[in-house]
């Protein structure tokens, strides 16, 4: 049968229109009609202008009728539109009372907050006409897509290795070798790489649609150009960036980036998203209408009370997250990357910024976060929180979860840091991140799964900077290097920055070693971050956030400098994939609970079983016992670590394993490549069974599996 | 197997779609396998695509098939970055396609 009220009512300038559906927001196709329904509590009266693609001047305008106005929601319906060939916006009028935070204005036109698909910046960057009435303008998307027997993956979040990694520094870089640089079909092209490394799921940081001209301008010291490079201030929260997408001139960056998406599961890649929901791109009280800020400023954004922007952000405006109706559209927009584009998972960037009330106080049991925590179509989907904020706001371990959420470890990356450059005083707090932080995690019961480890993330040092600097450099940010972290916890083993001292730079590979072996032989999530695996630098600039170039950009020319360090990499992530004694999903009990002779897990000295038995706080082993780890009733092998942060070596004692069974090395930092590590399962026994040496700053893998 | 060729224009968009989807219907409807012939064609939108990948489903459905032949690099380009190209057998030629059919 078909409906009885599908029929236009109203006639404007030659379109057929009639009242349209409120729900859902934004346009919607169904059949030759095009739904548009916005929603503002305080607007007056509201516009629809359309225009022609990339035409200045508007076609129509057409007025929502009084008729067309349920509640709050403006909707109409426009039969027989060429929705390929039109791009939309709304006029809103409304009060223009910023005391009362009402910023109303008619003579702008305005973003559909719900706008799938934004065109007007969708060449990187290509100037825009910056005289244009309409800079961000928002397309009916095509929502269909054939992703064949495509789902997201539900890798358990345990076996998880993350790789954090930005759309143009991946593919941008000399001898990256792909045909369409910096964007989704570019990682496309890399997919093979991805494999090699060992991955299985990566972070992309930010790709809903932003400016990379916001905050354009020259740098001071070294005259090139600065963009909004990482893009962590957005436009639109349920459209991809054009720019991104080597189709972006034809509006076609839906269908590459879900092609990127289908591409990558195909292969076991899980992909999670990097999002910005604490804020926008509109900035403070100076800055641009491209969309809230006009629909509904009052609901869109935390206001003090006269009227100003709260900035817990530090960019200059706090999203209204808790606002009801903010929070459904933060909702919507989960659901909609979800549902429409398969994503896995996503990473909330200043997350606790989403746990504040509407006048910026924390809340004990925010809504949105319960609401995400029990979302029906999100069940499944990762949530993990950058538990912090600019506002002084710091929840890493207390971070409301109700057993979904994790969080981004900032005690790991800290903790690690600091014992890499062999700091005394930090060896408790080592071995808490070791097993999987139970100090930040256990007593809520959210076990391993709750904390993801990293050392290096995009705020920061790259892992081979840490190693090279014991200070930033960012001075191309034209800042004055006051912008990025202070405390880095770095050291640059004995020279800043480059050198040739071979000495030095041997020190340095090593420690990077180092670093990523703590990460992978820790329980709980680990993330690389993008690059590290091939040593790359930003000269030390830890806050590269503006430097499109070949600072933030990856060098694929390391792979050969460097190629003692991604055999190392491909070579750890791949053991802890084959082990999944490393991969609990829930707090150790570090006792024999299954009566098999040994605890699942135990700490020790240089001596065995005897964990006070170190040097200067500077030494610490531990062993894992694989039986409590069987796979289909085979056990996983002993695995035993000894780190040596000491400048001295150290002999360290390795339990007695099971008779039958013997120590084998699968990693020792201090080895020249290629005896610096071995493939997984082919690990050579050791003469010595019941000591090691093991080197200054190193540390030594051991595998206990039967003797042959 | 009946084959029937169809070349298409300069462009396939919103403009011209629901002339060209017919018109491959229509080789369909005879009981006819496809054979688009492209090379004339150097942009193909959003709606185009979905013109190619309906039809191509649509001789399946009738255990037909749908060939596409001379694709430009940009077409093709295009075709590759999106997806699309993964549910189609292309050939550069006509005679290269009727070949393959006939193998």
């Amino acid at each position: 049968m078909h409906r009885v009220d599908l029929f236009p009512t109203h006639e404007y300038q030659g379109l057929k229109l009639r009242q349209g559906r409120p729900y859902p927001f934004g346009a919607t196709v169904v059949g030759n009609m095009v739904n548009f329904s916005v929603y503002s509590r305080y607007a007056t009266d509201c516009t629809l202008v359309l225009f022609h693609n990339r035409e200045e001047k508007p076609f129509v305008e057409i007025p929502f009728f009084k008729e067309f106005r349920l509640g709050n929601v403006f909707s109409m319906i426009i039969f027989d539109l060429d929705y390929e060939n039109i791009e939309y916006g709304f006029r809103m009028d409304g009060p223009f009372q910023p005391e009362e935070g009402h910023r109303f204005d008619k003579s702008k036109i305005l973003l559909d907050p719900y706008a799938k698909l934004i065109v007007g910046r969708d060449v990187w960057g290509q100037q825009p006409n910056w005289d244009s009435l309409y800079q961000y303008r928002a397309r009916v998307v095509f929502g269909d897509f054939d992703w064949e027997d495509d789902l997201p993956l539900e890798t358990p979040v345990n076996d998880l290795v993350v790789y954090e990694m930005h759309v143009r520094n991946f593919t941008c870089g000399s001898a990256a070798n792909v045909k369409h640089p910096g964007t989704f079909a570019g990682i496309v092209e890399k997919i093979p790489y991805l494999l090699e490394l060992g991955v299985n799921c990566v972070e992309l940081m930010p790709i809903h649609e932003f400016d990379e001209f916001e905050n354009h301008r020259i740098s001071p010291v070294d005259g090139r150009e600065l963009y909004n490079l990482w893009g962590y201030s957005n436009v639109g929260f349920f459209a991809p960036k054009a720019a991104y997408a080597s189709s972006g001139r034809f509006a076609m960056q839906v269908d590459e980036l879900k092609n990127l998406v289908k591409r990558l599961h195909a292969n076991g890649i899980a992909v999670i998203l990097d999002v910005v929901f604490n804020r926008t791109a509109e900035g403070n009280e100076q800055g641009p209408y491209i969309s809230y800020r006009g629909i509904d400023n009052k609901t869109y954004y935390m206001l003090t009370p006269d009227g100003y922007y709260y900035n817990f952000s530090g960019c200059g405006n706090t999203l209204n997250c808790n606002n009801p109706n903010v929070r459904e559209m933060i909702v919507e927009s989960l659901r909609y990357w979800v549902t429409d584009y398969h994503i896995d998972g996503f990473r909330f960037d200043l997350a606790a910024i989403l746990g504040r009330d509407q006048n910026g106080n924390p809340m004990s049991n925010p809504p949105l976060l319960e609401s995400l925590a029990h979302d029906p179509i999100l069940g499944k989907t990762k949530l993990i929180a950058e538990a912090w904020d600019a506002g002084g706001l710091y929840q890493v371990g207390s971070f409301p979860s109700w057993g979904r959420w994790a969080e981004w470890n900032g005690k790991f990356r800290d903790s690690m840091r600091r014992f890499l450059k062999s700091d005394e005083q930090v060896l408790a707090d080592v071995k808490e991140r070791i097993i999987g932080s139970p100090d930040l995690y256990a007593s809520q019961k959210r076990g391993i799964k709750a904390s993801v480890n990293f050392i290096t993330a995009h705020d920061g040092f790259t892992m081979m900077d840490l190693v090279s600097y014991n200070g930033k450099h960012n001075e191309a940010n034209g800042e004055d290097n006051r912008d990025g972290e202070n405390h880095n916890n770095s050291w640059n083993c004995g020279c800043e920055g480059e050198t040739d001292d071979p000495e030095i730079n041997r020190l340095r590979h090593q420690q990077v070693k180092n670093a990523i072996t703590m990460l992978m032989v820790s329980q709980g999530i680990p993330m690389v971050l993008s690059g590290d695996e091939m040593g790359n630098s930003q000269q030390g600039n830890n806050n590269a956030y503006c430097q499109d170039n070949e600072i933030a950009w990856l060098d694929w020319n390391n792979l050969e400098k460097n190629a003692d360090i991604f055999r190392y990499f491909k070579q750890i992530i791949k053991f802890r994939r084959q082990h999944k004694v490393l991969r609990y999903e829930d707090h150790l009990q570090q006792c024999d609970y299954l009566g098999l002779g040994y605890p699942d897990f135990s700490w020790h000295g240089m001596k065995a079983w005897q964990p006070e038995s170190g040097c200067n706080n500077l030494t610490v082993a531990f062993m894992l016992d694989g039986q409590y780890a069987a796979t289909d009733g085979v056990p996983d092998d002993f695995i035993y670590v000894a780190i040596n942060m000491h400048w001295e070596t150290h002999c360290f004692e390795p339990p007695q394993l099971p008779e039958s069974m013997a120590w084998h090395v699968f990693a020792n930092t201090g080895m020249p490549s290629p005896d610096d590590i071995f493939e997984p399962g082919k690990e050579p026994i050791i003469e010595n069974q019941h000591e090691v040496l093991v080197g200054p700053r190193s540390i030594i893998i051991l595998v206990g599996r039967a003797a042959l | 197997m009946n084959i029937e060729s169809y070349k298409l224009g300069e462009r396939l968009d919103s403009f011209n779609y629901q002339e060209v989807r017919n018109d491959i219907l229509a080789i369909l409807e005879k009981g006819c396998s496809a054979v688009l012939d492209m090379t004339a064609c150097n942009y193909i939108s959003s709606t185009g695509l979905r013109v190619l990948l309906y039809s191509k489903k649509m001789a399946a459905s009738k255990e037909l098939k749908l060939y596409l032949v001379g694709l430009n690099a940009d077409v093709k380009d295009i075709m590759n970055v999106t997806g699309f190209d993964l549910f189609f057998d292309s050939f550069c030629t006509m005679d290269e396609c009727l070949q393959a059919i006939k193998n």
